[in-house]
């Protein structure tokens, strides 16, 4: 593990006197999946939005991709992506007019959009539904779909915010070794996931409680300091506290 | 640049392929043109009157003749006493009563003038007031020819007025109606619909998404806004020509001048959509929102009621209405033929509006996503 492309020190954010993030400090390097745990309401959205330029902090040094989180989120939102739960795609437009779309407010050129489309449907199976619109597709293919469009511009970094909730477990299957394989091309993954299943499929993991990060390590290494055999009972153990 | 053009073909693709749009488009105008036209108008006719004629006599009926020839009156009912008559009128089976007393005949041969009642419902007060008229205008008629009838000639009045109508001289009131209702429909457009756009965004969750993207905000703005431009632009061209079939809506002034005037009055009214979108969370607010706005600049606007007869603080208060300033500039180009120079005033006022509604709307919408 060489380059750092996330690195969060002190990371504080207040809303009026409700701490929200207490003084965070992690490094994530490339080509990592990260996860990033944490019950409803510790503080993991708040981090993310901060990460992604969505929201300012309230103080701390935070450099996403190379690019401070103050004063260069335009810069920080053209290297990233971001898949959420919540339908990233036009439910009202097809497959490929989303593709395109995405392609191009990301500044593809349209000959790019071409190409990576094609590979995409073809590597999705999806080249003869291409002309269908989302909100005919099965939920899990909107969602394998919605991660390919969020790495279509080759981002550093991907944020994926319970990307699988609701999706079977075959598909789950799925979804992971796509996310294995984006970042076996380098891109890092920043995932956050109830599944504790696939914690255990992250390089390194760190639990929020309250705000604060409790535990980051390798998943090996977590459940050998709580010496439990599952990251179930690690997270429990931190989260009931 | 080209995020935009992303973006419009974006828009573009997800408003035509809703398939309530098109109706919206299409329809919407046509059934409002028609039925609003028709139905908004200040003419009376089938008056509904209850006669009380106690005199019964030649004179009496020569009057009520007068009634039963005119086509602005429908006689509903005869009766003796003026009880009677008064009951039509509790139950609404008569707008108004004549009531010409016993002795009407006598007392007009005897001293030369006599006395007649009429009542009218005047829950509606502008509708009593052209009953009035109306009525005072058949028994003035009448009266005319019972002077001639007495004295041989008629009486030179001192002082005698013609009238002419100039700008509209049929008094048609389809006319007058028309040019306002044009500018209601894509006053709809430029509001509800664009305003409801955005907010759609909001409901689905796919704001999230366009908001970690490089989209800019004025960008993600303009391409919202301008393809509900377009479209009200359309739609005002369409509505024209709708008018000019239908109602051989008379064009007296240039159309180049409607069109730039009308550019810069739907940039004001899609910023009022923007502030629209911006405070509400759901469609239905969004909505209703829009739906307050647009009853009280319409009400206020003149197209109903004249503005020349509204209190002073309301005529003060079209300072703020761009519905007001568009429908006057519709009937003074179309109607009279002014050119640029006269609506000076409006068109300045109108690029002021427009200026001030979308740089609040897009500063309050920067700030509060």
């Amino acid at each position: 593990m060489s380059e750092i492309v996330i690195k969060v020190k002190d990371l504080v954010k207040k809303f009026g006197n409700f701490v929200a993030n207490d003084h965070l400090c992690f490094e994530v390097y490339k080509g990592e999946i990260f996860g990033f745990l944490g019950a409803n309401g510790a503080g993991k959205t708040t981090a993310i939005k901060i990460l992604c330029g969505l929201s300012k902090p309230t103080s701390g040094e935070i450099n996403v991709a190379g690019f401070d989180a103050y004063h260069e989120t335009e810069k920080i939102k053209k290297s990233i992506g971001y898949m959420s739960q919540k339908f990233s795609l036009y439910e009202d437009l097809t497959i490929t007019e989303n593709i395109r779309f995405y392609g191009g407010i990301y500044g593809l050129s349209a000959k790019e959009i071409k190409l990576r489309t094609a590979d995409l449907l073809e590597k999705l199976n999806l080249t003869e539904a291409k002309d269908k619109l989302i909100k005919d597709l099965p939920l899990g293919w909107r969602q394998k779909l919605a991660f390919s469009v969020a790495i279509l511009h080759q981002p550093k970094i991907v944020f994926l915010d319970e990307p699988t909730g609701g999706v079977d477990p075959i598909t789950r299957r799925q979804f992971w070794n796509m996310i294995y394989e984006a970042a076996h091309n380098g891109i890092t993954v920043f995932v956050t996931t109830h599944y504790m299943d696939e914690a255990e499929y992250c390089n390194r993991v760190s639990i929020m409680v309250d705000g604060k990060i409790a535990a980051l390590d390798t998943p090996e290494n977590l459940m050998k300091t709580f010496q439990v055999e599952n990251m179930e009972k690690v997270f429990l153990k931190l989260a009931r506290g | 640049m080209r995020i935009i053009l992303y973006l419009l073909q974006k828009e573009f693709t997800q408003i035509f392929r809703n398939k309530t749009m098109l109706p919206i488009i299409f329809v919407m105008p046509l059934v409002q043109l028609l039925v609003l036209s028709f139905a908004a108008t200040f003419e009376m006719k089938n008056i509904k009157i209850n006669i009380t004629d106690n005199d019964h006599s030649s004179t009496s009926r020569a009057l009520i003749g007068k009634f039963q020839g005119s086509a602005f009156y429908t006689i509903v009912n005869y009766s003796d006493a003026y009880k009677v008559a008064e009951k039509d009128l509790k139950t609404n089976k008569a707008d108004m009563i004549l009531q010409l007393p016993s002795g009407f005949e006598r007392q007009l041969l005897k001293e030369n003038k006599a006395k007649l009642q009429i009542t009218i419902n005047a829950i509606n007060g502008s509708a009593a007031g052209l009953m009035n008229a109306y009525t005072f205008s058949i028994i003035k008629d009448f009266n005319r020819n019972l002077i001639i009838e007495t004295y041989g000639t008629e009486m030179e009045m001192p002082i005698q007025s013609s009238t002419l109508y100039w700008f509209n001289p049929e008094l048609n009131y389809k006319t007058y109606m028309v040019p306002g209702i044009l500018v209601l429909l894509i006053t709809i457009i430029a509001m509800f619909v664009s305003s409801m756009n955005i907010v759609r965004e909001k409901e689905i969750g796919t704001i999230e998404q366009i908001n970690v993207t490089p989209i800019h905000k004025y960008q993600f703005i303009a391409g919202k806004l301008f393809p509900f431009w377009i479209i009200a632009m359309f739609e005002l061209a369409f509505g024209l020509l709708m008018a000019k079939i239908i109602f051989s809506l008379p064009i007296l002034g240039n159309l180049g001048v409607i069109f730039s005037v009308a550019s810069i009055y739907i940039l004001a009214v899609l910023g009022i959509g923007l502030f629209v979108s911006t405070i509400s969370n759901t469609q239905q607010q969004a909505m209703f929102i829009a739906w307050f706005f647009m009853l009280v600049f319409i009400m206020m606007s003149g197209l109903f009621t004249p503005v020349e007869s509204m209190p002073q603080w309301a005529q003060q208060f079209n300072i703020i209405n761009p519905v007001a300033y568009f429908i006057k500039v519709m009937r003074m180009v179309l109607l009279k033929g002014s050119g640029f120079a006269d609506i000076l005033i409006q068109i300045v006022s109108l690029f002021i509006y427009a200026i001030l509604a979308l740089s609040l709307a897009v500063g309050l919408y920067r700030k509060k996503n």
